[in-house]
């Protein structure tokens, strides 16, 4: 791992992003939209930085706002690597998802479509709203020609996306892969269908309060735009060029649940198998992860369980703590953020609070670096998400 | 009362830097969309579009093709 970039609700960087993370700042405020009056959700985690302060008029235009993120993103990621255009393109791959991909750009063009008539449908409506978007847009701007793929999970998108990313590498398709998800719906349709399914949060009344994982007043979670981008690259090929390695993706471990659309499994069963498959691949024991960067939402019914598969899986000892209460769910974009944050956390020691748990749930059973920011050294830590359809991925990073 | 070419090129010129991001110093009639302006065939479609709706002309899909350069799209304008 020798580049990150990201842009969330916290901060157009990493930099700004890992600074507001580890000093509990929330992300989400309320919906300032016209549109959002009518909705039962007015909240939600918006970006920091809004892409058009960054790319240029044109560029924006022909791009959906996911893909727009994805690029600032991978953008931020590569120069941090202090990759150059004399790679070997035909070595450079990219896997970039997202969970839902441009709705927006659908439902904009649906109405000029019916306000005004097909002629004036945008010519880049197909390249904007297909979910190959990111990673073809991030693809195209780095010449890759190892092979560009877009997986589609749901919320466990980018930490598919690191895992593929990783294969790659291993499979010797790849010396470097530009890796990550991006996530940009706070749009009325998305919004809705969320709420109808009663996942998000409600307590538009208090917004920074609104995330809060594991509390026992948790009642869903928050969405949140955003993404991030890292890239993966050959530790040999890193060396050859003396390039900063923040930490080694050791394991990874993708399963499928095979039990509903959209419950999670009550004993975290396919997820605790993607975690023992992170760590067998990695060759670690569990004992040696001190930390893991949860999926945990904010739900009333899916933070439990996984929790459940962490103390089964790791056991007790382990520190945990859950992002989203700040940056609300970034959705596809959630794995790569979150992993970025557990990487960020092995290599300054510092495990980012958990904010909004003022009442523990009794079935947590796990230490929570709750409200505050824990230093603690670590040598390994997992980052885990999971997606609607049934989706589990865990990764897990050691130092460097 | 009809524009003259210059009020045209002005016009479209205005447009290809909406749309394409073309820089309005670049725009004269001797340039290819596609050679000079890096107007590729996506662009062109919106190029279009906004043209008609600015000039009050109808460029059909078939016409397009024929329109070139800068100059080949202000004179089909021009003849409205």
């Amino acid at each position: 791992m020798t580049g990150l970039g990201a842009t969330t609700p916290l901060g157009g960087d990493v930099a700004s992003t890992w600074e507001a993370l580890t000093a509990g700042r929330s992300g989400v405020s309320p919906i300032t939209k016209d549109w959002a009056e009518q909705l039962p959700v007015r909240i939600a985690a918006q970006l920091a930085v809004e892409p058009a302060e960054v790319l240029p008029r044109v560029r924006l235009r022909r791009l959906d706002r996911s893909e727009q993120i994805a690029l600032i993103a991978a953008q931020q990621a590569w120069d941090d690597a202090g990759l150059s255009d004399d790679l070997d393109k035909e070595r450079l791959g990219v896997v970039f998802g997202s969970g839902i991909g441009g709705a927006t750009t659908l439902l904009d063009q649906d109405d000029i479509l019916e306000q005004k008539g097909a002629r004036l449908v945008s010519p880049f409506t197909v390249p904007m709203l297909m979910p190959n978007g990111p990673a073809a847009v991030v693809g195209l701007e780095f010449g890759a020609q190892a092979g560009v793929h877009a997986p589609t999970s749901a919320c466990a998108t980018s930490a598919e996306a690191i895992s593929w990313a990783a294969d790659m590498i291993r499979a010797g398709r790849a010396d470097v892969v530009i890796a990550g998800g991006a996530e940009a719906v706070i749009a009325p349709l998305p919004i809705a269908g969320f709420a109808s399914m009663k996942a998000l949060s409600t307590r538009n009344d208090d917004p920074t309060r609104a995330s809060r994982p594991w509390d026992v007043d948790r009642d869903g979670f928050v969405m949140g735009e955003g993404g991030g981008s890292l890239v993966l690259e050959r530790r040999d090929h890193a060396e050859a060029r003396g390039a900063r390695i923040y930490a080694v993706v050791a394991g990874a471990g993708l399963t499928s649940d095979g039990y509903d659309i959209v419950q999670p499994h009550p004993d975290c069963a396919g997820g605790g198998r993607a975690m023992q498959l992170a760590l067998k691949q990695a060759g670690i024991d569990a004992s040696e992860v001190g930390h893991v960067n949860a999926h945990a939402t904010s739900t009333p019914t899916g933070d439990i369980p996984e929790t459940r598969g962490i103390k089964r899986v790791l056991g007790d000892s382990v520190v945990l703590t859950a992002t989203k209460s700040m940056t609300g769910h970034l959705l596809g974009g959630a794995g790569a953020v979150e992993s970025i944050a557990s990487i960020m956390a092995i290599v300054d020691g510092i495990i980012p609070p958990t904010i909004n748990l003022d009442t523990p749930d009794p079935l947590l059973e796990l230490d929570v670096a709750a409200n505050e920011a824990r230093k603690v050294e670590l040598n390994a830590a997992m980052n885990t998400a999971f997606g609607f359809g049934g989706h589990n991925a865990a990764l897990l990073f050691t130092r460097a | 009362m009809a524009l003259s070419r210059d009020e045209i090129r002005e016009g479209l010129s205005d447009i290809l830097e909406e749309v394409a991001g073309v820089n309005p110093d670049d725009v004269a009639d001797g340039k290819s969309f596609t050679d000079d302006l890096d107007v590729d065939s996506l662009a062109m479609v919106e190029v279009v579009v906004a043209a008609e709706e600015k000039f009050g002309v109808k460029i059909p899909d078939d016409e397009v093709a024929n329109l070139k350069t800068v100059g080949d799209a202000v004179s089909y304008i021009e003849k409205g």
